[in-house]
């Protein structure tokens, strides 16, 4: 019984290392250790054995019928890795071909500086403010120390919706010209300190040409607070010319001129194509004008409820 | 203003060339205040240009009309040269562009064969300096009818014969006679030898196209060399005799070989300057010559202009009154007699050149010159024209008429100021000159105007007569009162200078308004807390003193006159400023109380919607405001939407940019449809726009509303693609319970593919596919076009406050698919709402996965098909609790839509 035993184990083992699928697998396994398999009929015979031999021959029984198991279950793993190899085999895919893309939208270059600019005076403490396009000429003009006679009044200058009736230079109704008119707006509506920002679109009556448009796009900002002074403005501006265009960025600042500033200045930035030695892009300066600002006009301050200095830009984005 | 610095420097020693380059120069006043826009170095446009020495010439071999030239440079050997013109003689010196040289517009001039003989270069006319008549009038050509270039027109019988021998009668006492001789016995003076058919005779003549060998018509009886005219001859006739040529120079010291630049006065510098609109003092020479001696800490030397007169009275000869003195504060005049009209001198021309004024007349030029120099326009007119030796300042009369000088005829109103005699008007005030007092050659008494207008009238009359000159570009500022008495003593001693009158004693002077300087009280405190720096008194002080302000006692500062816009400590701040440099003020950052800066909800759903909006694929888009009123008509909008009720601009570009809009479709359409001219096969477009709705407001202010509007066509997008765009952007900021409500009758929209959107029962929006009529309006007839137009506001309100999360669920839901069948026409949004209402609270989740319609469903009727989700919070469901939802649900569905179970 020995004899067959070890004969079965290494018929058995021969079988199942020989299987090359699954269900062939399974037949040996039924061949062997099923109800009706050659093992399991050999052990029923055990019983047949004289008492003293049993337990030597059960023992052996049960280490053949392990053996066989773990065969089975080593080939099974064996076969199922194999299985799967073919199988990724089979689904492999040319990874150089294009996928299959959701296109993104994109941003209008406007939106982007103009967000771009908003996102660091927000970080600096400011909020955006937001008015009126169709405004007043006192909002426009006449509160910005801009008196009649002024050229941006005429209506060669700027858009009119109605002449105005009792008061012209203040009730007429205009599209606003500048941004300016929220420095009024916002001081008239809120108590220092204040520092804001207002993004907006305004429209002047020039023809859309490469570098003139009837309508664009202005982004005002002001501080007003006790004790503001010209150097907060040149520092702040600094800050925000780097946070735009590098740590690198030199501005400029100029005496300039507008009504509701005094002192006034204009900006430039060295030009970021020739760095300052004259080129085509900055004709030939060197500089390249952004924005104007001053300190907020006396008259302009006069205007409205709040008293300490205060000062201002605005540039095109 | 364009300032030449050799000008300047008249009047500040020390900011030569030689001291200060052109780029130190330039960047010292721009950042004082006086920004440079060019600086041009006039001599640069020149290079190897000299002037030249003609030694000898001879006719060109191979050439019936050029000559070859040796000259002499300035070099070791004289240089050959060809030329066509024929005014050129042996002795001339002329300006010769070399081999490789450059003249004025970048033209080029190298050596070449012409017609076979060498040439080095070129000798040049005025024109190729870059120069006319007016700035060399002694370089205009006279020249005589050459026989020998005679051609007679087409088709017409020669006048002259061919063989025509001296002595030939051309006409009375002219004959054709041979130049034996011709020599230069003065500048453009010569001397001929001539043989005029019967002996020898000599004559002079100024013609400067004759030479030896050259056939004249020569008069026998006065001795006169005729010019074309003499003879009626046409141009075409003798195409050469023309009077044009080289520029035969007639300057002092000009030697061969020097330099052309100097020689002429074109070696100047230039700078061009933008001078901002309350500086009308730096629009003259003077006030920018006290600029830049501030700036450049030198001494400014203003001489007080001197007249000696030539006796006699102003009082004998002329009267002004001031009528109208709200529009003229100042009024002063001289009166020069024996006035001789000429050129004036070389050195005036140049400035004036240089300043880019052409130099006409020596009076005429004189006026120039002192506008430039003061910043004050002048006039001066014809005295002889003015009747009744009477001069009013008044507003003209409704309909008064003149000719300005121009000869351009106006039509004057009674806001517009002008200077009359006792009949006509003679000038518009401060715009220009009538015709009727024009300097001409023959005028001989000038009276000169010196006067202040009120800027704004001036700036109104010029623009309503369309003619903004030098006079009123300055006028419109307002000019300082003060400045017109020096102006017209000025002219005046320029007048003695130039020799060209006499200048009657006495000054007119007329005042209208007192000028009242302004004080300023200087406080450093003060200029230093709004500059952020600590200047002390005694440096703000000397530069306000040195920019011309007067202190009085206690710091009282006396503004000068010519700086009206100077009336606040923070005006003396910005003084303080400037010449201490912008860029040395300190750098510092804000102090004080620290704000919360950040976005307001509304500004952060506008950010939403542009992610969200961008994450699906559409790009922005930026439009006009304004719209045309016709775009209303291309959206199919009803006659009688109040839609069309737009705000109107009074003063547009063009009809198509003149209403605000108050919807922001035809906009999106204009770019799809730009887009799909352009061959983009699919384009997905939004724009948050504001549209603008007339109010009944008291101010007359708009209401200003955002829309969300979204559009595409293109890339397969369907109807309900393109509406599960919409419900993105809805389920974006969490909005649940929009409604679609099928539209079938707006003409903008498909009638079976729109919907108006609502929440709450409130419109808040519409989308759909367009009308092909309404797309063949944007020639997109065949292209599906879907657009959407959505309240900003709407979103924003229904956006909810708080986000509440829900634990994942810790039972299965039981699933079942139900499918009913119902008239066709039925809108499964009904289904589904019965079916959300029908159950007894299991029913989680309705989907809808199928619409059937054909056999075997009846015709008329179709089959829907939804998947439900039932679920309770604590326990499993078992298929008896989820059968009695579901029942529930059939039996409303049957009860409402007559749907019955499939």
């Amino acid at each position: 019984m020995k004899d067959q035993l070890a004969k079965i184990r290494a018929e058995a083992l021969a079988a199942i290392g020989a299987t090359d699928a699954a269900a062939a697998l399974d037949a040996v396994r039924v061949k062997y250790l099923g109800k009706k398999g050659e093992l399991t009929a050999l052990l029923k015979q055990t019983g047949k054995l004289p008492p003293e031999e049993r337990p030597a021959v059960g023992q052996l029984a049960n280490e053949v019928r392990a053996a066989l198991s773990d065969a089975i279950a080593a080939q099974s793993k064996l076969l199922a890795e194999a299985a799967l190899d073919l199988k990724l085999a089979a689904e492999t895919v040319d990874v150089t071909i294009p996928g299959n893309k959701e296109s993104l939208g994109h941003k209008h270059p406007i939106t982007k500086v103009i967000d771009e600019i908003t996102d660091i005076f927000v970080g600096m403490g400011f909020n955006v403010a937001e008015g009126p396009e169709v405004e007043l000429a006192a909002y426009n003009f006449t509160k910005l120390n801009t008196e009649e006679g002024h050229p941006g009044r005429e209506w060669t200058d700027t858009f009119y919706i109605t002449p105005g009736k009792d008061d012209p230079k203040n009730d007429a109704v205009l599209l606003r010209s500048q941004t300016s008119p929220m420095q009024i707006r916002t001081m008239e509506s809120r108590k220092p300190p204040i520092r804001i920002v207002a993004p907006g679109r305004v429209y002047r009556k020039d023809e859309a040409d490469a570098t003139h448009s009837p309508m664009f796009h202005q982004i005002e900002g002001m501080v007003v607070d006790k004790g503001i002074t010209m150097a907060d403005l040149k520092g702040t501006l600094n800050e925000v010319v780097k946070s735009l265009y590098g740590e690198d960025a030199q501005t400029r600042f100029r005496p300039h001129h507008f009504p509701f500033t005094e002192p006034s200045c204009e900006v430039d930035v060295q030009c970021f194509a020739c760095h300052g030695k004259g080129c085509s892009v900055c004709k030939g300066e060197g500089w390249i004008e952004v924005l104007g600002a001053g300190m907020i006009h006396p008259k302009v301050l006069m205007c409205t409820p709040v008293g300490p200095s205060a000062w201002a830009w605005s540039g095109l984005p | 203003m364009i300032l030449s610095r050799k000008w300047l420097n008249e009047f500040v020693p020390g900011v030569s060339v030689a001291d200060v380059t052109d780029k130190e120069f330039a960047e010292a006043l721009t950042l004082s205040g006086s920004k440079v826009e060019t600086v041009e170095d006039q001599s640069a446009q020149f290079k190897n240009v000299v002037v030249g020495k003609v030694l000898s010439m001879e006719r060109h071999p191979n050439s019936d009309h050029m000559w070859v030239v040796q000259i002499d440079i300035g070099e070791a050997e004289p240089v050959q040269i060809c030329t066509g013109a024929w005014n050129v003689h042996a002795g001339d010196l002329v300006p010769v562009a070399k081999h490789n040289s450059l003249l004025p517009g970048g033209v080029k001039i190298t050596k070449g064969k012409l017609r076979g003989v060498l040439s080095n270069g070129m000798l040049c006319g005025l024109s190729e300096l870059g120069l006319d008549a007016r700035d060399f009038p002694y370089g205009v050509i006279k020249a005589a009818a050459l026989l020998n270039d005679y051609h007679p027109l087409p088709g017409e019988k020669p006048s002259i014969p061919e063989d025509v021998q001296p002595g030939f009668k051309i006409y009375g006492k002219v004959v054709a006679a041979k130049v034996l001789d011709c020599r230069t016995v003065g500048y453009a003076l010569f001397s001929l030898k001539l043989d005029a058919g019967n002996g020898e005779v000599e004559t002079s003549t100024d013609c400067q196209n004759i030479h030896e060998g050259d056939l004249i018509c020569y008069n026998t009886a006065t001795g006169a060399v005729l010019t074309l005219s003499d003879i009626h001859a046409q141009q075409k006739e003798f195409p050469n005799c023309i009077e044009d040529g080289i520029f035969i120079l007639n300057e002092e010291g000009a030697k061969p070989g020097d330099d052309i630049p100097p020689v002429l006065g074109l070696d100047d510098h230039v700078v061009e300057f933008e001078i901002t609109p309350n500086r009308p003092d730096c629009l003259g020479v003077i006030g920018l010559a006290r600029e830049a001696a501030v700036t450049f800490g030198k001494e400014l030397n203003v001489p007080t202009p001197e007249v000696k007169g030539c006796g006699d009275s102003i009082l004998n000869y002329a009267d002004v009154d001031i009528l109208d003195g709200d529009l003229c504060p100042r009024y002063c005049g001289r009166l020069v007699r024996n006035v001789k009209i000429g050129p004036s001198p070389k050195w005036m021309r140049e400035r004036l050149r240089a300043s880019g004024v052409r130099p006409i007349n020596n009076i005429v030029d004189i006026t120039n010159y002192v506008m430039l120099e003061y910043g004050q326009p002048m006039h001066s007119f014809d005295f002889a024209c003015v009747e009744g030796q009477h001069i009013n300042v008044r507003r003209a009369y409704p309909g008064e008429q003149m000719t300005t000088l121009d000869g351009k005829p106006h039509e004057l109103n009674e806001s517009m100021l002008v200077i009359a005699d006792e009949v006509k008007p003679v000038c518009i005030a401060g715009v220009m000159g009538g015709e009727n007092s024009e300097i001409t050659d023959g005028t001989t008494t000038v009276f000169f105007e010196s006067a202040n207008f009120n800027g704004v009238s001036v700036r109104k009359t010029a623009m309503a007569l369309g003619m903004r000159t030098e006079a009123s570009a300055r006028y419109e500022k307002g000019l300082d009162p003060m400045n017109t008495l020096p102006a017209v003593q000025r002219a005046c001693q320029l007048v003695e200078l130039l020799g060209c009158g006499d200048v009657v004693d006495g000054v007119i002077d007329v005042v209208a308004q007192d000028f009242v300087p302004t004080q300023v009280r200087l406080e450093p405190k003060k200029i230093n807390g709004l500059l952020g720096t600590d200047f002390n008194r005694e440096q703000m002080l000397d530069i306000l003193l040195r920019l011309g302000f007067i202190a009085l006692e206690d710091d009282v500062l006396v503004v000068p006159s010519w700086r009206s816009d100077v009336e606040h400590y923070s005006d003396l701040a910005e003084e303080v400023a400037r010449f201490t440099g912008y860029d040395n003020l300190p750098t510092t950052l804000m102090k004080g109380e620290t704000t919360r800066g950040g976005l307001t909800a509304k500004q952060a759903a506008e950010k939403l919607i542009g992610v969200t909006c961008r994450g699906l694929g559409f790009n922005e888009i930026m439009t006009y405001s304004f719209i045309s009123p016709s775009f209303y008509n291309k959206i199919r909008l009803p006659e009688d939407s109040p839609l069309r009720n737009s705000i109107r601009i009074l003063n547009p570009l063009g009809e198509d940019t003149s209403i605000m809009r108050t919807t922001a479709l035809p906009s999106m359409l204009e770019t799809l449809a730009r887009n799909n001219r352009n061959h983009n096969a699919a384009a997905k477009l939004y724009e948050l726009a504001r549209v603008y709705a007339p109010t009944d407001r008291e101010d007359g202010l708009a209401e200003e509303r955002q829309v969300l509007s979204i559009g595409c066509y293109g890339d397969g997008v369907d109807f309900f693609r393109f509406k599960g765009y919409v419900e993105t952007v809805f389920d974006a900021f969490g909005i649940r319970g929009v409604k679609y409500t099928a539209e079938r009758s707006n003409p903008t929209w498909h009638p079976g593919r729109c919907a108006v959107l609502s929440l709450n029962d409130v419109e808040i929006g519409i989308f759909g596919q367009l009308h092909p009529l309404t797309a063949k309006n944007y020639d997109m007839a065949d292209t599906a076009v879907y657009a959407a137009q959505i309240d900003f506001a709407a979103i924003l309100a229904a956006k909810p406050g708080t986000i509440v999360y829900q634990p994942l669920p810790k039972f299965p839901a039981v699933e079942r698919d139900i499918a009913v069948v119902c008239d066709a026409a039925l809108p499964v949004a009904e289904l589904e709402d019965t079916i959300r209402r029908g159950g007894k609270g299991l029913v989680k989740e309705v989907k809808l996965f199928d619409i059937y319609t054909g056999k075997p469903i009846p015709e008329g009727k179709k089959s829907v098909a939804f998947a439900l989700k039932l679920r309770v919070e604590d326990h499993t469901l078992t298929d008896a609790e989820a059968d009695g939802d579901i029942q529930s649900i059939l039996a409303l569905l049957e009860r409402e839509h007559q749907a019955i179970l499939r």
